[in-house]
C-alpha cells in the first residue's frame, strides 16, 4: 500500500445511479449483450457495456433528469429516438446508439449549446478535463451556424465569493446537475435554477445571495458534478489540471470519506470524493474536500526543537540530537523517578500502525501502563457501555444500514455539523419517508431543515440523558410494547425482568420525570410508542451521549433501548455511535487505553498478556495504568514526569485547563509530537515534528470498523513519517525495532489481535476496506454485527438509575452550558483555523436564548463574561431560539476563547470522560478578555519563541509566526 | 499526595458506588469495577480514608468494596 500513484483522468460516470438487485435483464447494445437490474437505464447498461453515449444532464451521483437530449437513442420496435437517461431497460431490448439519424439529432442539440458559450477552450481552466467539451468532440461538431452574434449569456460576471471554488454563470449549459446534486446528494437545497428559458441560470439562493452568503455548506457536490468549468475549485484555476491521483482516506471526522487525491507533481490540486468509497458514496463536506491546505501552512514546524525550560526559547536541532536527548531524558527520568513516572498519549487523528507503535513503546519500552488516547475525553464510555451490554466496544452497523431504517433517533448529535456526509446520507433516507426523533438541548438543523422535520424533539434539560431514556423505556415496557420474542432468544431474561421491573416503577414515568427533564411527556409517550412500533428503529449518538458524568449509563441505556425493542443484529437498526475523529475507533482497538491491550483484553488476563510477552520479549505489567486526567494528577503530586503526546492538545481540549497545565508545568519532560507548536506545547521541553495524513502510510477505521487505506501523496515535510519517529525513540531506547513499512506493523496487530486476525496491507489493497471482526469466523468481515447473537452472549440489560451530576445551577451560576462543534471547524481548530474554513466561523460565539439575553441586557455581537465554578473566560454572544431558556451553548475550535477553563473536571462514573457537556454558567456583559486570558496569551507567546540556528549561543529569538 | 488528588479519589469512589448501588451486589461490583480500571497506586493513595473514624467522606458502599480490596490485596501479597 505505497502511494499507488496512477496518471489522472476522470473517474467514470455511468450516466444514472446503479440499480440494487440482480441482474436479470438482458438486452443488446449496438449488439453488444448486457445484463443489469431491473429498473436500470438504457444509458447505464450501454455504458456498462462498453460504449459510451453522449450526455450533459446526467450523471451517476443524481436521478435522471431528462433535459439535455444529448443522450437520445434508437429502440427497435419504439417509436422516435427516446432519451436513454429515462428508459428503463427491458428484456430482449435491441439498443442503437451510434447511427446516423442520432448523429445529426445530437449535433443539433451540442450546436445550439456551444452558441451560447465561450470558445476559449484553449485558455479554459476545464481545458482537456471538460465533459462539455468531450461530448462536442463525440458528436462531431464542427460548425456552429447560428453565429455568435445576438443575446448570449457571455457577459455574466463570475461569483468568486467562496473561498474554496468559482462559479461562472458564462459557461454554465443550465444542465441542473448542481442544483440536483445539492438537494439529492448533500440534501441543503440551496442552488436553484431562476428565471425561465434564455434567462436560467443557477443561482445560490435569493437573487441578492452570493455563494458565500447562501445556504451553501460548501461540500463540493455541485462542483463534482458540474460538467463544464462552471463551477470549479480555484486551486485548479491556480495550478492547473492534475497529473496523477492517488486514492486515500480522509483524516477529518469518524465517517472516513474515500477520497482521490488528485496532484501535480508534490502539490495536491484537488481531494475528490472517490464514487467507490464505501463510507461517503462518492460524496463530501468542505473540511475532506477542501481544508487539507494546512498541510503547508507557514506556521508548520518542520525541524525537531528541544530546550531545558519551557520559559527558554525553543532551540531547533537535528532529528539525531532531539531523538538522542528525548531518550536520554526518558531513561534519566525512569531511574530517578520509577517507570511509573513516565506515559503517553495515542492520538485519534493518527493512523492505526502509529497508535499501535505509541502504546508499544509504553508498555514494552517505558515498561508501564500509563498509556491513555484521546477518546479518554470523548467515546470511552462507548466501550464501555457497549462491550457490558453487547460484548463489543464498537457499533453495530454500517453507514449503508441506514437505508433500511424506519425511525431514526438521534441523540445528543449533530451529524449535519459532526458527521456531514452521513448526516446527508441520513437525510436522504428521511426524505423517503423514514420517522425522526431528536433528543437534543438545542434544535439542530436535524430537527427542522428542508424537506425535513422531526416527528418529536425532546429538548432535554442538560444532564438528564439517563432519565430521558429510562422514560422511553418505561412507556414501551408499562405498554406491552417490548418485543419479548426477541428477548427471550437473545438476551438475558432474568436480567431484562429485573432492569423491566425497574424502568416500569412510577418514579421513571414520563409524567414524573418532566420536572427533571423538561421533556413534555407526551411527546416522550408519542417519540416511545414511534420507536416501539414504527418498524427497523435505529439509534445514533454522540458526545451528547457521552460527555456526562453519567456517559457510560446513557450508552448502556441506549443499548437497552436497542435489545427491549428487537433493534439489533440487522440492517436498518443497531447502536450507532458517531465517532468524532478519523480514528477514534481505530486507536481504542489498538490498546490506547491503560487497562486494555489491543482487541480490548484487559491487562490483567495472562493469556492475552502471555501473547504479547512472547512477540516484544518483554513482561508485560498486569496492572491498570493511570488514564490521562489521573496522570495529570500524578504529575501535581510530583508522581508523574514525562509525558510522550502524540496528535493530541491536551490543553487545549481537556477539561479545567488550569489544571492540565499545572499538571503539564510540574513535569520534567514534555515530548509533543504535532504538526504545529499547539497550546499543549507551551509547556513542552521536546518538539518532535508530525507528518500530514497526506505524507504517510497506515490505515484509519471509522465508525463502523471499516479499517481504510491511507496512503502517501507527497514525502513527508519534516523528513519521517510519524511510526518512524516513534521507532526513532524506541531504537533510542533500546528497543529492536525494525519495521520498514507499516504493513509490518499491521502483520503484528494482526498476529496479535484476534479480531484483525486476517487483516493485511494486500487485502486492504485489493478489497479497499474491511470491517472488524475479520477472522476465520468472519472472513469477508462484518458489516453488521451480533447477527446471530450477542457478541458476549446473552445480551444484557443493565439497570441505569439517574443520578444527577453534582454540576448544579444555583443563583450564582443560574444558566447551564454545553458545548458542541461547527460544520466548518473540527476539533480544537488546529487544522482548520489554518485554512479558509475560518471565513465562515472566525471565533466561538455563545448562544443565548432571547429570553436571558434581555434579562442581561445583551444582544448579538455583545462581548460577555462567562463564568463557572473553574474559572472565567470572555467572548461574543448570538441571541438564539435554537437554545432553550436557561441553556447555553458554545463551541472549542478557537484556542483564545479558552472554552475549557469553564468546564469543570466532573466526569462519567465508569471511564473518566469529561463532563463537557454540563457546566453551571453565569453570563454577564463584559469590556473585553480576562486578566486569565490576557497572561495565558502573554505565556503562550513567550513559550512559543525559537531562537535562530546561527545566533544560539546568544539565545537570540524571534517570534514565530503565531 | 495533594488534597485535590485525595479528593477526587474519594469523589471517583463515591460516584461508582451511586451508579452501581442498585446492584444485587454492588460491594462486589465496585470492587471489580475500581480493580480493573484504577492503577495500584490509586489504590493505596485512597487507603488511609479508610481508616479514618467516623468519616463520612467515602460512601459506605464504596468503604466496604476498598477495604475489601485492600484486604484482598494483602492477602496477595
Amino acid at each position: 500500500m505505497d502511494t499507488e500513484s496512477a496518471p489522472y483522468r476522470p473517474q467514470p460516470d455511468l450516466g444514472t445511479p446503479a440499480v440494487a438487485g440482480a441482474a436479470t435483464v438482458t438486452l443488446s447494445i449496438d449488439g453488444r449483450e448486457v445484463s443489469v437490474a431491473p429498473g436500470t437505464t438504457v444509458m447505464r447498461a450501454a455504458a456498462l457495456s462498453g460504449g459510451s453515449i453522449p450526455k450533459l444532464c446526467a450523471t451517476d451521483s443524481v436521478k435522471q433528469f431528462g433535459s439535455c437530449r444529448l443522450c437520445l437513442v434508437e429502440i427497435d420496435g419504439m417509436r422516435g429516438t427516446p432519451a436513454s437517461c429515462t428508459t428503463p431497460v427491458a428484456e430482449g431490448m435491441q439498443v442503437h446508439t451510434q447511427t446516423k439519424r442520432l448523429e445529426k439529432l445530437r449535433r443539433g442539440v451540442m450546436e445550439l449549446y456551444i452558441s451560447d458559450h465561450p470558445l476559449d477552450c484553449l485558455t479554459c481552466s476545464a481545458n482537456n478535463d471538460c465533459e462539455l467539451q468531450d461530448q462536442a468532440a463525440a458528436v462531431g461538431l464542427r460548425d456552429v451556424r447560428y453565429g455568435y452574434e445576438g443575446a448570449n449569456n457571455l457577459a455574466q460576471p463570475m461569483d468568486i465569493s467562496n473561498p474554496y471554488f468559482d462559479f461562472d454563470p458564462s459557461k454554465c449549459i443550465v444542465c441542473s446537475r448542481c442544483v440536483r446534486a445539492c438537494d439529492e446528494v448533500q440534501g441543503t437545497l440551496a442552488l436553484t435554477i431562476e428565471g425561465r428559458g434564455f434567462d436560467s441560470k443557477v443561482s445560490a439562493g435569493l437573487a441578492s445571495d452570493s455563494f458565500l452568503s447562501s445556504e451553501c455548506v460548501s461540500c463540493g457536490a455541485c462542483v463534482s458534478a458540474c460538467p463544464t468549468a462552471t463551477l470549479q475549485e480555484k486551486a485548479v484555476k491556480e495550478i492547473g489540471k492534475p497529473e496523477r491521483s492517488v486514492v486515500t482516506t480522509c483524516a477529518y471526522c469518524g465517517v472516513g470519506c474515500t477520497f482521490r487525491a488528485e496532484m501535480r507533481g508534490e502539490e495536491v490540486v484537488r481531494m475528490v470524493p472517490w464514487k467507490d468509497g464505501k463510507a461517503n458514496r462518492g460524496h463530501s463536506c468542505v473540511k475532506g474536500r477542501f481544508a487539507w491546505g494546512y498541510a503547508q501552512h507557514q506556521e508548520r514546524v518542520l525541524s525537531p526543537m528541544i530546550r531545558s525550560s519551557i520559559d527558554e526559547p525553543w532551540q531547533e536541532v537535528s532529528w539525531e540530537v532531539a531523538i538522542a536527548h528525548t531518550a536520554s531524558e526518558l531513561k534519566r527520568i525512569s531511574a530517578k523517578y520509577g517507570r511509573n513516572a513516565l506515559g503517553g498519549i495515542t492520538s485519534s487523528r493518527c493512523t492505526n500502525e502509529e497508535t499501535f507503535l505509541v502504546q508499544k513503546l509504553v508498555r514494552a519500552g517505558f515498561g508501564t501502563n500509563n498509556v491513555d488516547t484521546c477518546a479518554r475525553v470523548c467515546h470511552s464510555p462507548t466501550g464501555y457501555g457497549l462491550k457490558t451490554t453487547f460484548g463489543t466496544s464498537a457499533g453495530t452497523q454500517d453507514f449503508d444500514s441506514v437505508e433500511d431504517s424506519d425511525v431514526i433517533l438521534v441523540i445528543g448529535a449533530n451529524p449535519t455539523d459532526g458527521h456531514p456526509v452521513f448526516a446527508s446520507r441520513m437525510k436522504r433516507r428521511l426524505r423517503k419517508g423514514a420517522k425522526l426523533i431528536v433528543i437534543d438541548p438545542r434544535r439542530t438543523d436535524l430537527v427542522r431543515s428542508p424537506h425535513i422535520e422531526a416527528d418529536f424533539h425532546l429538548p432535554l434539560r442538560p444532564g438528564t440523558n439517563v432519565a430521558v431514556l429510562t422514560a422511553l423505556a418505561h412507556v414501551i415496557v408499562t405498554e406491552g410494547l417490548a418485543d419479548e420474542a426477541f428477548i427471550r432468544e437473545r438476551c438475558d431474561w432474568e436480567e431484562f425482568s429485573h432492569w423491566a421491573e425497574f424502568v416500569s416503577l412510577e418514579r421513571n414515568s414520563p409524567e414524573f420525570l418532566e420536572p427533571v427533564t423538561g421533556v413534555p411527556a407526551s411527546d416522550l409517550r408519542g417519540a416511545a410508542k414511534l420507536f416501539a412500533t414504527g418498524g427497523n428503529g435505529a439509534i445514533y449518538y454522540g458526545l451528547g451521549v457521552t460527555e456526562h458524568s453519567q456517559g457510560s449509563s446513557t450508552v448502556m441505556a441506549i443499548a437497552n433501548l436497542a435489545m427491549a425493542t428487537g433493534n439489533v443484529g440487522r440492517r436498518g437498526v443497531g447502536v450507532n455511535p458517531l465517532r468524532g475523529q478519523n480514528n477514534v475507533q481505530g486507536a481504542c482497538d489498538m490498546g490506547s487505553f491503560p487497562h486494555e491491550l489491543s482487541g480490548y483484553r484487559h491487562v490483567s488476563d495472562p493469556i492475552a498478556r502471555a501473547l504479547f510477552e512472547a512477540e516484544w520479549g518483554v513482561p508485560i505489567d498486569p496492572e491498570p495504568g493511570l488514564r490521562i486526567p489521573n496522570m495529570l494528577d500524578a504529575a501535581t503530586d510530583g508522581l508523574f514526569k514525562a509525558i510522550y503526546i502524540q496528535g493530541e492538545d491536551i490543553l487545549q481540549s481537556d477539561p479545567d485547563t488550569k489544571h492540565v497545565a499545572a499538571g503539564l508545568a510540574a513535569m520534567e519532560c514534555v515530548i509533543v509530537h504535532d504538526l504545529f507548536l499547539n497550546e499543549t506545547a507551551s509547556y513542552a521541553h521536546v518538539f518532535l515534528p508530525g507528518s500530514t495524513f497526506l505524507e504517510k502510510n497506515g490505515t484509519f477505521t471509522n465508525a463502523e470498523r471499516r479499517i481504510q487505506p491511507v496512503r502517501k501523496v507527497m514525502e513527508p515535510r519534516n523528513g519521517y513519517e510519524d511510526w518512524q519517529v516513534t521507532q526513532l525513540m524506541a531504537q533510542a531506547m533500546g528497543l529492536e525495532w525494525n519495521y520498514t513499512h507499516p504493513r509490518e506493523i499491521m502483520d503484528e496487530i494482526a498476529r496479535l489481535t484476534p479480531t484483525f486476525a486476517g487483516v493485511s496491507f494486500a487485502r486492504l489493497d485489493a478489497e479497499g476496506s474491511l470491517q472488524w471482526p475479520v477472522n476465520d469466523g468472519a472472513p469477508d468481515g462484518s458489516p453488521i454485527m451480533h447477527v446471530d447473537g450477542f457478541v458476549r452472549g446473552k445480551g444484557k440489560f443493565v439497570v441505569t438509575d439517574y443520578v444527577p451530576t453534582d454540576e448544579r445551577t444555583g443563583p450564582r451560576f443560574p444558566l447551564l452550558l454545553t458545548t458542541g462543534r461547527i460544520l466548518s471547524h473540527y476539533n480544537v481548530g488546529a487544522q482548520t483555523r489554518r485554512t479558509a474554513n475560518v471565513v465562515w466561523h472566525p471565533e466561538d460565539l455563545l448562544e443565548i436564548h432571547p429570553t436571558d439575553a434581555e434579562n442581561r441586557g445583551l444582544k448579538s455581537g455583545d462581548w460577555v463574561r462567562l463564568a463557572s465554578r473553574a474559572g472565567e473566560t470572555t467572548l461574543r454572544v448570538t441571541v438564539t431560539d435554537r437554545v432553550a431558556p436557561g441553556v447555553v451553548y458554545t463551541t472549542f475550535h478557537h484556542p483564545v476563547t479558552q472554552a475549557n477553563v469553564i468546564t469543570t473536571d466532573y466526569s462519567d462514573w465508569a471511564t473518566n470522560c469529561p463532563e463537557y457537556k454540563v457546566t453551571a454558567v453565569q453570563v454577564t456583559p463584559s469590556n473585553g478578555p480576562t486578566d486569565w486570558q490576557e497572561k495565558y496569551e502573554a505565556q503562550a507567546t513567550r513559550s512559543r519563541r525559537i531562537a535562530g540556528p546561527q545566533n544560539a549561543g546568544q539565545r537570540g529569538a524571534m517570534e514565530p509566526a503565531e | 499526595m495533594s488534597a485535590h488528588t485525595l479528593d477526587k479519589l474519594i469523589m471517583m469512589a463515591n460516584q461508582i458506588a451511586r451508579n452501581l448501588t442498585h446492584e444485587a451486589d454492588p460491594v462486589t461490583m465496585i470492587a471489580d469495577h475500581i480493580k480493573a480500571f484504577w492503577s495500584p497506586r490509586m489504590i493505596q493513595q485512597i487507603t488511609p480514608v479508610l481508616s479514618e473514624t467516623g468519616s463520612a467522606r467515602l460512601d459506605p458502599v464504596a468503604h466496604a468494596a476498598l477495604s475489601r480490596l485492600v484486604s484482598q490485596s494483602a492477602h496477595a501479597t
